[in-house]
């Protein structure tokens, strides 16, 4: 086992081609031990692919891939027993109930009956999913499914967790408890390769940030280095009365205030929109507009989404490349050894 | 972007660390047996084939179809014929549903669950064999309860009887071999099902199982004489019957038997590997 502080994940030149598509094309990265490193990409910049290579789906056809101590390619058995996978579609058989299931999982990993039933309940509390213990995952919703899910992925308390895109297509109440969960699994020792699409998810829980496009890795470092290159968040201010779009622009500009440039007026959204980097400009901002008498009707400030995040990066709109499930089944279920 | 070096210790020692015993195969193979059993449990309507079938066959036959075939008064001789031969036929039939089985396990996302967990991969296969072989042993015991229930009756002994399930059994369970590589081979359960039942409905019909072949013109029944399932149904009926040659027949079925699993176990298996 590598030592408190190591990595336990580490990547280096991974390589995984289908055909022409160049899925992950040479990516490097680490986790360091009991941290989430988020992987941060639009659809199909490789995300997926990298993460069944790491939890031995895929085969890689080079580079090389250590997690928790195991080579993901020479030790995948030994590997298998320490890793949980929870991916964009839940892997939970839905004719089962949840209760079912998770005593399969338990019984799948060596659990003897008395503890696998024992583990199951345990699982189903903690993801408040008791009261759906003896109904079919059929009849989950989305976001109970993918409660579900983790907690299938946590029954062998793996010491790496994979968690591909957990919250997509979630709404944000189900999306918060998904996210809570993972702070928990997090705050509990697990180290965590969660791959998103969205800065907020990964602002939410990443400790690192790695950005991957067609494959390749263009940034990395701490969330809030990337946050500052990226320039910070945007203050969204909408008055009682839209009419007064344009003089809040205007009063805003002759404050003069530090660091503030920029403020524009959306005349269809019907807010005025203010670039950011902190909270005192957030606060100056809103004292000028009291002090001049507007009425202020909502505030809200929003963090940079991919596109723009990818934009002040690469100088370049996200590529869009297809998406890792466009590809024929056999090319996702390429050649794997036990 | 880091050196391309290591931290991390090569690898552990023990290359093969995680091999699993015969008791956790086992373990493994009951867990996914519950799965299967439980997956029926909560979709009854998959029984459909066990249940009725064996029924709807044997009234359509006996009743519609069997006084043509045998005449009028003799509907009697002709369930000792029917029964041995659907016997036969039910192994086929059940075998079918394992080809769609195994697809719709590979469209769902459970399968990457396996997959990602330290288990034999054949264990998920080896669950399903064994399901779908308690399934035709239920299909057999109402086929056999319905057939009581017109009138035929068990001529050979115990053991010939007993002899003449295996036999059934064994010869479904190697067909299920050839669904499951149909099952893994083409995209959709439906597709498996439209491609199983071209080549069941001549297998069955071209057959000994409902006329006596030398009723059949020439070509017909030279194809009947090649068909396994007519040399299943021959040793079933002997058996059961307690009359007639059964050595050659069931000497023949098994050598059918032992063939199909020696080529279509190993294609399966490897093209089950090569998608897991």
């Amino acid at each position: 086992m590598t030592t408190k502080g190591g990595n336990a994940v580490e990547v280096r030149g991974l390589v995984k081609h289908f055909g022409d598509v160049k899925a992950v094309d040479g990516v490097d990265l680490d986790v360091k031990e009991g941290t989430v490193l988020g992987v941060l990409g639009p659809n199909g910049a490789g995300k997926t692919t990298l993460v069944r290579c790491l939890s031995t789906l895929l085969v890689p056809d080079a580079g090389r891939a250590v997690v928790a101590g195991y080579d993901v390619v020479r030790q995948p058995r030994a590997l298998r027993r320490t890793i949980g996978l929870t991916g964009q579609y839940a892997s939970v058989d839905e004719k089962l109930s949840g209760w079912e299931n998770l005593y399969m999982i338990g019984r799948l990993l060596d659990l003897s009956r008395k503890d696998a039933r024992a583990r199951a309940d345990e699982m189903l509390e903690r993801f408040s999913l008791t009261e759906a213990a003896k109904r079919p995952a059929a009849k989950y919703s989305g976001g109970m499914r993918r409660r579900l899910d983790l907690a299938a992925s946590m029954i062998g308390r793996p010491a790496v967790l994979y968690l591909d895109e957990p919250t997509t297509g979630l709404d944000p109440r189900t999306r918060n408890e998904v996210w809570e969960e993972v702070q928990r699994m997090v705050r509990e020792g697990a180290t965590v390769l969660l791959t998103t699409q969205y800065m907020e998810e990964a602002e939410q829980l990443a400790d690192e940030l790695t950005v991957i496009d067609r494959g390749r890795v263009i940034a990395e470092g701490r969330v809030d280095e990337l946050k500052a290159k990226v320039g910070g968040r945007t203050l969204q201010i909408r008055p009682a009365d839209p009419g007064e779009l344009d003089r809040m622009v205007g009063a805003i500009a002759q404050a003069g205030l530090d660091g503030i440039a920029g403020a524009t007026a959306d005349h269809d959204g019907g807010v005025v929109n203010v670039p950011i980097v902190s909270d005192e400009q957030l606060t100056a901002v809103v004292a000028v507009l009291g002090g001049r008498g507007f009425a202020l009707a909502g505030i809200s400030t929003h963090l940079p989404s991919l596109d723009e995040v990818f934009l002040a990066i690469t100088g370049q709109k996200t590529s869009g490349a297809p998406e890792s499930h466009d590809l024929t089944e056999d090319q996702q279920y390429a050649e794997v050894s036990a | 972007m880091t050196a391309a070096t290591m931290t991390a210790p090569l690898t552990k020692p023990g290359a093969n660390e995680g091999r699993i015993g015969l008791r956790g195969n086992l373990r493994h193979i009951g867990a996914l047996v519950r799965r299967n059993a439980l997956q029926i449990k909560q979709d009854p309507e998959s029984m459909f084939d066990v249940l009725l079938m064996p029924v709807i066959f044997i009234l359509l036959f006996t009743y519609v179809f069997g006084g043509a075939i045998a005449g009028k008064d003799h509907q009697a001789d002709y369930i000792q014929r029917l029964v041995p031969g659907m016997m036969a036929m039910m192994g086929m039939n059940i075998a079918m549903a394992v080809g769609s089985g195994v697809n719709e396990d590979f469209r769902k996302g459970v399968m990457d669950r396996f997959r990602t967990m330290p288990i034999a991969r054949s264990s998920v296969l080896i669950a399903k064999i064994v399901v779908e072989i308690g399934r035709m042993l239920v299909a057999i015991a109402i086929l056999l309860g319905m057939g009581f229930l017109l009138g035929f009756e068990i001529r050979g002994s115990a053991l010939e009887f007993l002899a003449a399930v295996a036999l059934s059994t064994a010869f479904g369970a190697a067909l299920m071999w050839i669904f499951i590589l149909l099952g893994l081979s083409v995209k959709t359960p439906q597709a498996v099902q439209g491609m199983a039942m071209l080549v069941l409905m001549p297998l069955q019909f071209g057959s000994s199982i409902f006329a006596p072949p030398t009723s059949m013109p020439g070509w017909l029944e030279g194809f009947t004489k090649v068909n396994p399932l007519s040399t299943l149904a021959d040793a079933a009926r002997a058996l059961l019957n307690g009359e007639g040659a059964v050595a050659h027949p069931a000497l023949i079925t098994l050598g059918w038997t032992v063939a199909i699993t020696a080529v279509a176990m190993p294609l399966a298996v490897a093209k089950f590997r090569k998608k897991t």
